[in-house]
């Protein structure tokens, strides 16, 4: 029998599953208790790819010995995971792992000119949410031995190499090809691949291009950037990034070999696992969802609309490795709007580049909890931004771009994403999972993604879709069975159902009267006025019969100035009735900023103090 | 009881470092295994060929392309040198001349009668690796470099800017907390790395590109003056490449930061030592701190070559630290106490925490990735 059919046909008892994030790795345990599977304990440490361990088994090892130290149970043989389990407080039956500690994505783009087809490069590797290192191009002025030691000092993971309209010379894109290939460049982590390279140039010049790297890179082929002057094409090379990045480079890290050996399950990639769960919840309730993954390096975001699944990786966008990146992208303005306290614009930025710098620190003052947060938002917003831009329906459709729209980066594509369709936002990752209160996490989201109308919220309790992610793709009935049960049971934590307006109107006017028949016979009615927001507690397993009369110019999902009847379903923090309007605006003048943020904080009970007393 | 990693920088007293040099092409390795090599020692080097130039030499003559061999000068092979005539032509009875002049030196590489084109090859471009520590060579790898290996002090900043360079170790404050301000760059401080204390501004690195200074090495440096001095917001901490004339090392972090006493005193011990530094940073999976190598015989190293230090053993009471982020971000103590049980911080999270005693007597909860252990 095969190592495949022992698998297949085996009796799972129990199940240890680790993710290895690029900040912290997170070990589960699963045991069958009766008839269902449950989770017992979880245990984690920080990701081990610094220096002196660089590797990151060392931080399974110390995930694992948690879990041993909360549970009494033996897992370990000196660095060896103890499978089958022996008898009922030794080993486990099944060890799996996903893991997405290699990081963010750093790309070095090559075009002939640098202002052509080098810039064209360079959006495309914007747009799959890379961050370009740097253009190397035939007219950048630097010789052949620059070019070449750049690639090597930089050690970018993956190289888009285009150059050329199609039908055009292929000399300078094979000079440029020849360059890659003279740099012999490595992946950056390790011996198991070799370095992405993608070419998207003149179509004339492939086999050229094909005979001077394929055995030296992992080279892949798509269609042209800039197959004529007047046409960029950059959707194919986009997902070729993107998938490429997924698949290839963010998994891997520093001791991924040896992690290997130890899971009979291949290691899945963090978003692979967390958007299979995501598109099961969506096929299984048949609903309209999202769901985000917010972790160090990366935000990966799932949507489900129409039956079409769609997965973003935002490479660059996290709270922890790539902080910084997000102060840069969404500016310091947009982070502070969120900060219900005047602070110093110096001491923010220090605060934020020394999390860059040690990103494995967590903040332990409620003032600096607030400025995380806030600039998980911003983190979450830009890369529900990025999914809106690439989740515009079939990949096989070609988005084109005259020579007149080059400048702009906005999408043209339709997007699929429905945000009054939506029936449930998903959150995931530390900063979600982890929020001290429940009801950070829900404003967090609310705050990001700004639903509209009827729209339930819910959280991953302790970050643990990625190991039930993969532990469902195993090829045994019984891991499947638990990789369900636990989810069902210990993982999607209801939060509530949010009720937003779509609408502006002025500060303090009428927005929305709500009558809510709360169970038990109580009930609760209430108006609330534009500018607010409104908590009403309702527990995990109740329902309430909610009518929701909208003045004039407002939408709460029937219509604008159309009552909604719905039963809604509660949750940990319950119903919350959202008045700040759609578009969403915060007031600019700061004092009153911090005071509205202050109202919203204290109408939700977001901290156990006002935050405007936090200096 | 599970060990409870943290990351450390190294502040090494001694320390066995190899580097690896490579050219970017395949050349000449100029060392061989057992040499000893100075940092600026040329280790491995190879020319590239010279670029080429083309001439419309025809046009420029206001002749046929097919006669251009009737009025060269110089043929295919022949070395020319800038402003040196390379065909020359009369017209109107021979009244007038006309020249082409080569516009660099180099070599005629061809002469094309049906373009009318010259091409013109440039001399050859010299490209070196030199072994950037001074060492002893213990591997060759054949044709593209060598491995250098050499003891002695060894420094980890958190963060840094721009490449390797050499200098001799310059204490440029009198203590870690002083800030290095431009009165510190009135001396001779060319060639020179200086150290400083909690602060540099932009302004005074600015000032030390233009007085020669190599490096600064100091305790803290402010976000807005990275971005002033860099000219944009860096958002993922990748670094190395800059060309502003001088490297920076931070050892301890963003903002004003008092240098930890232990790498102050060993930059001190060793003040007018050689030592070679780069500013190199890559904070990601593999990730690549800044440096300060300053190569040392047994007897330079002193009593503090006796006192390895094994980081990976994990955190442990007794261990010493420094605590990383606010309220208690530079502190330094022992942890007296590793409770296993997940407990509320001031934020309302639930982690796992330390007892840290610090300098002063005063005891503080921390949670534990807030701390980093550092060598006693």
């Amino acid at each position: 029998m095969s190592a495949v059919d022992d698998l297949k046909s085996l009796n799972i008892r129990s199940v240890l599953a680790t993710d290895c994030g690029s900040t912290t790795t997170k070990a589960i345990l699963i045991e069958q208790r009766g008839d269902t599977y449950r989770l017992v304990v979880r245990g984690e440490a920080p990701t081990t790819v610094e220096a002196p361990f660089e590797d990151v088994t060392r931080g399974v090892l110390n995930a694992v010995m948690e879990v041993e130290e909360l549970t009494g149970r033996k897992l370990l043989d000196g660095e060896q995971i103890i499978t089958p389990q022996r008898g009922e407080k030794e080993g486990v039956d099944l060890y799996c792992s996903t893991s997405s500690a290699g990081g963010g994505l750093q790309m070095m783009v090559t075009g002939v000119v640098k202002s052509m087809t080098g810039e064209s490069a360079e959006r495309a590797a914007l747009g799959a949410g890379a961050i370009v290192m740097d253009i190397i191009a035939s007219n950048d002025g630097r010789l052949p031995h620059e070019k070449i030691r750049r690639i090597r000092d930089l050690r970018p993971d993956m190289i888009l190499l285009s150059g050329g309209i199609d039908g055009g010379t292929t000399t300078h894109v094979v000079e440029l090809a020849e360059i890659i290939a003279a740099a012999d460049p490595k992946a950056r982590l390790g011996t198991t691949y070799q370095m992405p390279v993608i070419y998207a140039g003149n179509k004339d010049a492939r086999d050229l291009v094909v005979e001077r790297l394929a055995t030296k890179t992992a080279l892949s082929l798509c269609d042209n950037i800039r197959p004529t002057m007047e046409r960029e094409n950059l959707m194919p090379a986009r997902h070729a990034i993107h998938d490429l990045f997924m698949e290839h480079v963010m998994a891997h890290a520093p001791g991924y070999k040896k992690l290997m050996t130890w899971s009979p399950v291949p290691i899945m990639p963090t978003p692979g696992a967390v958007g299979s769960i995501i598109h099961t919840i969506a096929k299984r309730e048949k609903i309209q969802v999202i769901g985000v993954d917010i972790g160090g390096a990366t935000t990966d975001v799932f949507s489900v609309f129409q039956d079409v699944f769609n997965r973003t990786v935002s490479a660059n966008l996290g709270m922890s490795y790539s902080v910084s990146n997000v102060l840069a992208e969404a500016g310091l303005a947009n982070v502070m709007r969120w900060v219900p306290f005047g602070m110093e614009e110096g001491e923010i930025r220090n605060r934020i580049k020394n999390k860059m710098i040690r990103p494995t620190t967590v903040p332990q003052s409620l003032q600096e909890l607030i400025i995380e947060q806030g600039l998980a938002r911003e983190a979450l917003r830009l890369a529900f931004e990025q999914h809106k831009s690439l989740a515009v329906g079939l990949k096989g459709i070609q988005q084109e771009r005259t020579i007149s729209d080059t400048f702009e980066q906005t999408a043209t594509g339709e997007t699929l994403i429905n945000l009054l369709a939506l029936d449930l936002l998903v959150g995931s990752g530390g900063v979600l999972s982890h929020a001290p209160r429940r009801v950070q996490a829900a404003m967090m989201m609310l705050d990001a993604f700004v639903p509209e109308g009827v729209t339930e919220l819910a959280v991953d309790s302790i970050f643990m879709m990625p190991q039930l992610g993969v532990l469902a793709e195993v090829e045994n009935e019984t891991a499947k069975k638990a990789a369900t049960d636990v989810f069902v049971n210990d993982c999607l934590i209801r939060l509530g159902t949010a009720v937003a307006a779509i609408g502006e109107g002025k500060e303090g006017a009428r927005c929305m009267k709500v009558q809510i028949a709360l169970p038990g016979s109580k009930s609760e009615a209430f108006e609330l006025p534009f500018g607010a927001i409104r908590r009403v507690p309702l527990g995990a397993d109740e329902k309430a019969e909610v009518t929701v009369d909208p003045v004039g110019g407002f939408d709460v999902g029937a219509g604008k100035g159309k009552p909604l009847r719905r039963t809604l379903g509660g949750g940990v923090v319950g119903l919350v009735f959202d008045a700040r309007g759609r578009p969403f605006r915060l007031p600019e003048e700061p004092a009153k900023r911090i005071e509205k943020l202050a109202e919203w904080a204290m109408a939700m009970d977001l901290y156990a103090v006002d935050p405007k007393t936090l200096v | 009881m599970a060990h409870a990693y943290t990351p450390g920088l190294r502040v090494s007293p001694w320390a066995k470092i190899q580097k690896e040099r490579r050219l970017p092409l395949s050349g000449e390795v100029l060392a061989k295994i057992g040499d000893r090599v100075t940092a600026e020692q040329v280790v491995a080097k190879t020319q590239l060929p010279g670029n080429v130039q083309p001439i419309k030499a025809a046009s420029i003559l206001g002749q046929h392309q097919q006669d251009l061999l009737d009025y060269m000068l110089k043929k295919e092979g022949d070395s020319v040198q800038k402003g040196e005539p390379i065909a020359t032509a009369k017209s109107f009875f021979g009244m007038f001349k006309s020249h082409c002049l080569s516009p660099c030196d180099g070599t005629i590489e061809s002469i094309s009668t049906v373009t009318g084109q010259v091409i013109l090859r440039e001399p050859p471009i010299p490209v070196q690796v030199d072994a950037y520590v001074s060492g002893r060579v213990v591997d060759v790898i054949p044709e593209e470099g060598v491995i250098v290996e050499t003891e002695g002090a060894f420094i980890q900043g958190i963060f840094g800017i721009g490449g390797e360079v050499f200098g001799t170790v310059h204490m440029a404050c009198t203590s870690p907390e002083e800030e290095l301000t431009e009165k510190h760059l009135e001396g001779d401080v060319a060639g020179k790395v200086l150290v400083g204390g909690s602060l540099v501004r932009e302004a005074t690195l600015r000032v030390a590109a233009t007085r020669g200074v190599r490096a600064i090495v100091v305790g803290g440096f402010d976000a807005a003056d990275l971005q002033r001095f860099l000219g944009y917001d860096l958002g993922v901490a990748i670094t190395g490449s800059e060309r502003l004339g001088v490297t920076l090392v931070v050892t301890e972090g963003f903002g004003r930061m008092v240098m930890a006493e232990r790498t102050f005193t060993l930059l001190k011990r060793h003040e007018g030592r050689a030592c070679s530094v780069n500013g190199a940073t890559q904070i990601r999976a593999g990730v690549m701190r800044p440096e300060i190598v300053i190569p040392l015989t047994a007897a330079e190293a002193g009593e503090g070559r006796e006192k390895a230090f094994d980081m990976t053993q994990g955190l442990q009471t007794g261990s010493p630290v420094r605590v990383i982020r606010a309220p208690y971000f530079g502190r330094l103590g022992e942890v007296i106490e590793l409770p296993p049980a997940l407990q509320a911080v001031e934020s309302g999270a639930k982690v796992r925490i330390l007892r840290v005693r610090f300098q002063d007597g005063s005891e503080a909860t921390v949670p534990r990735a807030n701390v980093e252990m550092i060598e006693r």
